[in-house]
C-alpha cells in the first residue's frame, strides 16, 4: 500500500523544522518514528502533502537523570526507555515502554511522537499522567514548557500549534515510599490496548496511603483521571474493602465505546479489574519489593 | 498535488553500498524489494503487525513496510540474505531447518532476524523473553512451537559458537 505523494523535507535543527512547518503550511506534517502516521497515511486516513523529517535532528535522542527528575528527549524511541537503567528508577515508565506493541515497534516509534499523536488508546499519556510530567515544545517564539495535563486537549488534539515541536519530556521523580504500575491487556502483542491502568502510589508505613493518582486508558476520548478513585485511597489504609471501592470507582469515572475490542460494559468491567491489580503492585513496589509487570496479550 | 521530487537514498545492505532515487512515500520494504532487487524480505499484511517485512536497521529490528525509505537514508541494514555467509547457512537458519520451524516459509526471513536480535539481547533466553522477542512476527502454520525449539537450539549452538 502507498501513501498519496507527499514531498520530503530533511531537518537538521529545530529551527529548520520550525520553518519548514511555517513555509510548508498546514498540509505539512512532522514525522519521527512513524509508528503511527505512517500506517495511516497508507490507509489514506490522512494524507499530508509534505513530511518534515526530524528523525535526523542531533541531540533529541538523551534520557537523562538531572536532580529530582527524569528527561527524556522527543526522540527517545520505547525501546531506548525499555532498556534504559536510568529510565528504569520509575518503574511505572519502564511498565509502559516495555509493553507498547512489539519489538520492532518500540524500536522505532518515539515518546514524542506518542504524546503529539494523543491517541486515547496511546500508552504514554496513561502512564505519565499518573506522574508530574511536563512537554517541551519549540516554537518560533522558542521554548515553552507546559504540563502534560494542559497539554491533551481531545482525541487526537494537543496544545502544540502548528509550527512547534516536541522536544522533551520531563517527569519529577516520586518522593520516597512511591511506588507505582502501568499495567495493560490487549489481544495481541501489536494492537493497542483494550484497557490500560496507570497507578502511582505514596505510602507512609505499610499500610496508609499518603498520596494516589490513578489513570485509566483506551476508556475515552482522552485519558482519564479517575480522581474519585484516588479519594477512595488517599489518606486511608489500602485494605481490600478501600482497593475495592476505588476499583468501584475508577469503573464509574470511565466512559467507553463498545468496538473491536470489546463492548463498554465488558471494557468497565476490565478497567476495575485492572486499576486494583495496579494498585496492589504499586503498593507492593512502594515497600521496596520487585515485581514485574506491564502488558498482558494472549501467548505471552 | 505536491512537489513530489525524488529523494536519493544510499544505505548499506548487508555490507555493501547501495544506493537508488526513489518517490519519498516509497517504502523500505519496497525500496529492498523493487530497487535492490532483494526479494527474501516479505510483505505480509503491510499494516505493521505481522513482522514479515522484519530488517534489522542501524542494529534494531524494524518493521520495513512502516518506514519510508528516506528515513533509512545512511543506515546499516540487515536482510535475510544477509545471514549466510560464505555459502554457509546462519546458526539460526540451520536451526529453523532442523526443528521443522517454518512450514510455508512465509514468515521465516523476519523471524529468522528478529530471533538473531533477541539472542543479541538475551544469549540464553527464558522462554518468556522468547515469546515476548517474537510477540511482533506472525506465524500462520506452525502454532510457534517447533519455533520456540528452533529458538532454543539456536541459542545453544551460537552459545557453543
Amino acid at each position: 500500500m502507498y501513501a498519496a505523494p507527499f514531498s520530503y523535507h530533511r531537518a537538521a535543527s529545530l529551527a529548520e523544522a520550525v520553518k519548514l512547518l511555517q513555509e510548508l503550511g498546514e498540509d505539512a506534517r512532522l514525522i519521527a518514528g512513524g509508528q503511527s502516521l505512517i500506517p495511516l497515511m497508507k490507509m489514506r486516513m490522512t494524507r499530508p502533502t509534505a513530511l518534515i523529517d526530524i528523525n535526523f535532528i542531533p541531540g533529541l535522542n538523551e534520557i537523562q537523570s538531572p536532580k529530582g527528575e527524569l528527561r527524556f528527549g522527543a526522540l527517545s524511541r520505547h525501546s531506548d526507555i525499555e532498556n534504559s537503567t536510568v529510565a528504569a528508577e520509575i518503574p511505572l515508565i519502564h511498565d509502559c515502554a516495555a509493553g507498547i506493541a512489539d519489538v520492532q515497534v518500540r524500536n522505532q516509534g518515539t515518546i514524542g511522537g506518542s504524546l503529539a499523536e494523543a491517541d486515547p488508546s496511546g500508552d504514554w499519556v496513561t502512564a505519565l499522567l499518573a506522574l508530574e510530567t511536563t512537554v517541551d515544545c519549540f516554537g518560533p517564539a522558542g521554548q515553552r514548557t507546559v504540563t502534560l495535563e494542559s497539554f491533551i486537549k481531545d482525541a487526537f488534539t494537543t496544545d502544540l500549534a502548528h509550527d512547534e515541536v516536541v522536544t522533551g519530556v520531563h517527569v519529577k521523580k516520586p518522593p520516597k515510599s512511591s511506588g507505582g504500575a502501568h499495567v495493560a491487556f490487549k489481544r495481541s502483542a501489536p494492537v493497542y490496548p483494550t484497557v490500560s491502568a496507570a497507578v502511582q502510589l505514596t505510602l507512609e508505613g505499610k499500610e496508609l496511603c499518603k498520596e494516589a493518582r490513578i489513570v485509566l486508558g483506551c476508556v475515552g476520548l482522552t485519558a482519564i483521571r479517575a480522581k474519585e478513585a484516588e479519594g477512595e485511597l488517599r489518606g486511608k489504609p489500602l485494605n481490600e474493602k478501600n482497593v475495592q471501592a476505588a476499583a468501584e470507582a475508577a469503573r464509574a469515572a470511565a466512559d467507553p465505546q463498545s468496538d473491536m475490542r470489546g463492548s463498554a460494559e465488558y471494557k468497565r468491567l476490565m478497567i476495575a479489574t485492572m486499576v486494583k491489580r495496579a494498585i496492589r503492585i504499586a503498593a507492593r513496589r512502594a515497600t521496596g519489593e520487585h515485581v514485574e509487570a506491564g502488558h498482558e496479550y494472549a501467548g505471552r | 498535488m505536491p512537489d513530489v521530487k525524488k529523494v536519493l537514498v544510499r544505505v548499506r545492505v548487508n555490507g555493501e553500498a547501495r544506493e537508488a532515487e526513489v518517490e519519498p512515500r516509497t517504502l523500505l520494504v519496497d525500496f529492498l524489494r523493487e530497487q535492490l532487487n532483494l526479494t527474501g524480505t516479505h510483505i505480509g499484511c503491510d499494516t505493521s503487525y505481522c513482522g514479515a517485512c522484519t530488517v534489522i536497521l542501524n542494529g534494531r529490528t524494524v518493521k520495513s513496510c512502516t518506514i519510508f525509505a528516506p528515513m533509512a537514508d545512511g543506515g546499516e541494514i540487515t536482510t535475510v540474505e544477509g545471514l549466510s555467509q560464505d555459502g554457509e547457512l546462519h546458526p539460526i537458519q540451520e536451526a529453523f531447518a532442523e526443528c521443522h520451524g517454518l512450514q510455508c516459509g512465509y514468515c521465516t526471513p523476519g523471524l529468522l532476524l528478529s530471533t538473531l536480535q533477541l539472542l543479541k539481547k538475551y544469549p540464553k533466553p527464558s522462554e518468556e523473553q522468547i515469546r515476548k522477542g517474537i510477540a511482533g512476527n506472525t506465524c500462520r502454520c506452525t502454532g510457534y512451537q517447533n519455533i520456540f525449539k528452533s529458538i532454543r537450539t539456536a541459542a545453544s549452538a551460537m552459545e557453543k559458537g
